[in-house]
């Protein structure tokens, strides 16, 4: 897996609360049995008409969001459904970081797997944000190092996140490589069940 | 004696393989479950690292999301076929066991699990599905996982799990006449929100769950995740026992006997206590609808549909949601015009509910310009169903008999409800574009969608009478 240390982008605000997987990636794309690809379909029912031409008037579709690769969005990011296909999605369109208030357990853990970061800041910190990329262009930089998200006007936060997702993308580790260290707890434990 | 305990951190701690500061516990699954969706990419995963399924004993697979459900053999769509047929070669290539569309045991995942005895308590159990949590009727800790955790568990039988908050969700007194599971779950997440549960394996206790059947308990659990919670269960009781027993895969003779004690231990201790704990009292709560696009925007059939203008919270959400579904502010319920009726899914298609629902449909007929579609949650569920002459009395009545999947609740068949229709849906999710893009869906309880069907719009289940009460 790709390592995630910082990273410096545009913002891309999506002033929502609730943005489910299905919404992130709609069911006929489920169907697929690659990871990659993903990124044309991203908020495919939003993106695109009955036609299937880019909608003038989504958001992600504007010029001045196409360069975008930190998306920014309301709380209880990702819930629904497990599918893992809405990371894929989002890491192949070209984000690297998704900001919102709260995020969805599965989803949240997801993301790991996939070389995205997803950072948890405040409410009021998200709308400072959502504001400000809202009213014109907006850059952050996240250091995963530090925990801390900036811009070059002195405004910063900072966030949480437990050690070892931290470690795992910091590394770019292959979880099951690590996990099969441990294969000989894992038959001894089997062992003792049967 | 040892400190009181919930069920949750019983069965975690006999679970945990290895535990150390700063990591999550690697916990040891005892029981994963596979579609075609979301399992793909993982044996891909496995093969591009020469890894193998450790152990394919505790691994069990079926097709359900793509399959059709009229002549099943006749696969339209290339892409899912060759989804389908992935399954068929991973299965084979790896030794997993596989129910595929040709075999008696096939169904949706968290049908089938418990129906074959796969499903018991105390397990962990796993499965790349969100509604996994279904199983936690049974006293099990059972989550959803994404595709690498797929492979994660495939590969090694475990997963990196941060310790779970404990919650409990006490349901007191009873649920009226009329009064379902779904309407009480679907109660539940109206008032606390899509996310209170978020971080926590909740477990539901109170009269009302005691008094539930099995199926009952596993219309509860299913929607756990639309709570936002980690999984949801139930401790086990002498129903669980009695529903498990004889069935293929649960322990017999002795082996039952010792299993039987050791699961009703499970269930948490007097006294024990949770991380949190919400309330609802069960008397209270009315036949459900929803009227928005997820499903904490649901209120009593009884009412109206909300005013964004009068809301306090997420007011944006409400109107946009009002949108999508073409509603009115202060649209009364029961006047929401319908097209679509669907009985069926993980949470609502067992042979209880097609009992319930084909009871208050008996000698009534379709509404004039309704679409109505029985989609059995298993091929089990749908023999029996035929052997005691429901599918006749739903056939009879106007609905389309189907064979079982997934169907209409996410549309990856051909089963989908065209844009700006509304849907009277058994299913857990109103999520825009669910049922099909552009769809309004509905979720309610089968008996709610059976008289729906009739009426061609919502009514109160409980003015209604089923042809047993009719005939007398
Ligand atoms: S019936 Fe619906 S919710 Fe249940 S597993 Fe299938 S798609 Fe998921």
């Amino acid at each position: 897996m790709e390592a995630f240390v910082r990273h410096s982008g545009l913002v891309y605000p999506l002033n929502r609360a609730n943005i489910d997987t299905d919404q992130i990636i709609p069911k006929q794309f489920l169907k697929r049995i690659e990871r990659k690809g993903f990124g044309k379909f991203l908020f495919y029912n939003w993106r695109y008409d009955d036609d299937g031409n880019l909608r003038d008037d989504f958001s992600l579709n504007y010029p001045e969001y196409q360069d975008a690769s930190v998306l920014v969005a309301g709380e209880n990011f990702g819930c629904g459904s497990s599918r893992e296909h809405a990371p894929w999605a989002i890491q192949d369109y070209g984000f690297r970081v998704v900001i919102a208030p709260s995020f969805a357990d599965i989803f949240y853990s997801n993301c790991f797997k996939n070389g995205i970061l997803p950072v948890q800041l405040k409410g009021e910190e998200v709308s400072q944000i959502m504001d400000r990329a809202e009213g014109g262009e907006c850059y952050l930089s996240i250091d995963l190092v530090d925990q801390i998200v900036f811009d070059g006007t002195g405004w910063s936060a900072t966030f949480e996140i437990d050690e070892y997702h931290k470690n795992m993308l910091l590394n770019g580790w292959d979880e099951i490589s690590v996990t099969l260290t441990y294969d000989d707890a894992i038959s001894a434990f089997e062992n003792q069940q049967s | 004696m040892s400190q009181p305990e919930t069920i949750i951190e019983k069965i975690w701690n006999k679970h945990v393989v290895h535990q150390e500061e700063g990591k999550p516990d690697l916990l040891y699954i005892d029981l994963h479950l596979v579609h075609e969706v979301t399992s793909p990419q993982a044996f891909e995963g496995l093969r591009m690292n020469s890894r193998k399924v450790r152990r394919p004993d505790l691994t069990f697979a079926t097709m359900d999301h793509n399959v059709p459900t009229i002549h099943r053999n006749v696969i339209k769509d290339a892409v899912s076929k060759k989804q389908m047929e992935t399954l068929e070669e991973n299965c084979e290539e790896f030794g997993v066991s596989l129910a595929d569309i040709h075999h008696p045991d096939q169904g949706i995942v968290h049908i089938i699990g418990p129906e074959l005895g796969l499903t018991q308590p105390g397990k962990t159990i796993v499965c790349g599905d969100s509604h996994t949590s279904t199983h936690g009727a049974f006293g099990a800790i059972a989550f959803g996982i994404g595709t690498s955790e797929v492979e994660h568990v495939l590969s090694t039988q475990t997963l990196w799990q941060a310790p779970p908050k404990t919650m409990q969700v006490k349901v007191n007194g009873n649920l009226g006449t009329g009064v379902t599971a779904k309407d009480l779950i679907l109660a539940i997440i109206a008032k606390f929100g899509v996310r209170f549960g978020s971080g926590y394996i909740m477990e539901y206790t109170g009269e009302a769950i005691r008094e539930m059947s099995m199926e009952e308990r596993m219309t509860v659990c299913n929607m756990s995740i639309e709570a936002g919670a980690r999984a949801g269960l139930i401790s086990p009781d002498e129903k669980t026992v009695q529903f498990v027993e004889g069935r293929r895969h649960a322990p017999k003779g002795e082996e039952f006997e010792k299993a039987k004690k050791e699961w009703l231990a499970l269930a948490t201790d007097e006294g024990a206590v949770y991380d949190s704990t919400v309330e609802i009292n069960a008397d209270e709560i009315e036949p459900q609808v929803s009227w928005g696009t997820n499903p904490s925007q649901c209120v009593p059939v009884s009412a109206s549909v909300p005013d964004p203008e009068t809301v306090t919270d997420d007011e944006d959400g409400v109107r946009r949601a009002l949108e999508y579904m073409g509603l009115e502010p202060n649209q009364p319920i029961e006047s929401i015009e319908l097209q679509h009726v669907f009985i069926g899914s993980c949470t609502n298609a067992r042979l209880a509910d097609l009992r319930k629902a084909a009871r208050m449909i008996e000698g009534r007929k379709v509404h004039e310009g309704i679409r109505a579609m029985v989609v059995p949650g298993s091929f089990a569920v749908k023999q029996e169903a035929e052997t005691e002459g429901l599918d006749r009395i739903f056939t009879e009545a106007g609905f389309e008999w189907r064979s079982a999947g997934c169907s209409m609740c996410l549309g990856m068949n051909d089963d989908i409800v065209p844009p700006g229709e509304h849907c009277a849906s058994t299913s857990n999710r109103n999520f825009e574009g669910r049922q099909g893009n552009g769809a309004r869906t509905h979720l309610v309880s089968p008996e709610m969608a059976a008289v729906a069907a009739v009426e061609g719009h919502f009514v109160d289940v409980r003015n209604y009478t089923s042809a047993a009460e009719r005939v007398i």
